[in-house]
């Protein structure tokens, strides 16, 4: 087998990226990607991209309850008490 | 992976069980949102997921009696919560969303537009770059305005994939946990998270290499 056969298409790893961060790719699936990423500045960044992506998502506000909602809520947690 | 209840699972539902008001806003606080983007998998619209999330709550204060520490507190929330938000869905008549929970894969969609790589007869770099993703300006990604363009491609996303990210990235919950509470499997969890991140990712690509 040649090089150029083992060689994954920058298409083929923004595919694999998400398998890769989760430590899901087999080691050979792993080494293959590890060495395509030491010479391609664009899958760099690509990969450094869904790194930041991860990131800003974690500092992301989740969507909360209304004011109205919660007030139902603690009213029912008072009904249910009360019985 | 099941994790088996803490002792501060115990404790936390022996203060319920007690009528510890400020234990029950704390749990409502932590966990609502999320139980609000799984609700919103199974249901239409916004409100009736708030009233999915209510009726889970009283479900949860009714069944303290028969919480058992085989399971986290967390995890028997959620199953309250998809119990109602099936049932729910079914009333309403809409098909459960099965497809997009056990076949997410089925469907397939790039990460990348293919337009972005050169042709696969291409004499020497098939499925190379043609358009490559340039670094991000550091000074952008902290401003309010990319805050908002990322919240908005998650709330854009597909209900389950909104929530998987949701679970896994928002939450910063692990993925053996995602998968109890939304009852998948650790490949389609893995797919749903990745065509999730990418929309996302593209998204922040679209809005940062615009002019500031």
């Amino acid at each position: 087998m040649t090089d150029q056969i083992e060689q994954l298409s920058c298409q083929e790893l923004v595919e694999l990226v998400t398998d890769y961060l989760e430590g899901a790719l087999p080691d050979e699936e792993r080494v293959r990607l590890e060495r395509h990423l030491e010479t391609c500045d664009g899958c760099r960044d690509y990969v450094e991209q869904m790194r930041t992506t991860i990131s800003l998502t974690g500092e992301a506000r989740p969507a909360a309850l209304t004011p109205e909602v919660e007030e139902a809520l603690l009213a029912s947690f008072r009904d249910w008490k009360a019985t | 992976m099941e994790h088996v209840a803490t002792v501060d699972d115990a404790q936390l539902v022996e203060a319920l069980r007690r009528g510890d008001e400020r234990v029950f806003e704390q749990l409502t606080r932590e966990y609502s949102a999320s139980l609000l983007r799984v609700a919103q998998i199974y249901v239409a619209s916004r409100a009736v997921a708030e009233e999915v999330v209510q009726e889970t709550w009283i479900g949860v204060l009714n069944g303290l009696e028969r919480f058992e520490s085989r399971s986290t507190l967390k995890t028997w929330i959620f199953r309250i919560l998809t119990n109602i938000a099936k049932t729910r869905a079914q009333r309403e008549g809409r098909t459960l969303p099965f497809s997009a929970l056990e076949r997410p894969g089925t469907v397939p969609e790039p990460a990348v537009e293919p337009e972005r790589f050169l042709p696969p007869e291409h004499d020497r770099w098939p499925g190379h770059w043609s358009s490559r993703p340039e670094p991000w300006p550091e000074e952008r990604l902290v401003a309010a305005e990319t805050r908002g363009v990322l919240e908005r491609a998650i709330e854009e996303l597909p209900p389950a994939q909104r929530a998987v990210i949701s679970l896994r990235d928002l939450e910063g919950w692990s993925s053996a946990e995602t998968c109890n509470a939304l009852g998948l499997t650790e490949t389609n969890q893995r797919v749903l998270l990745h065509r999730a991140r990418s929309k996302v990712r593209q998204a922040l690509e679209d809005y940062l290499s615009e002019a500031p």
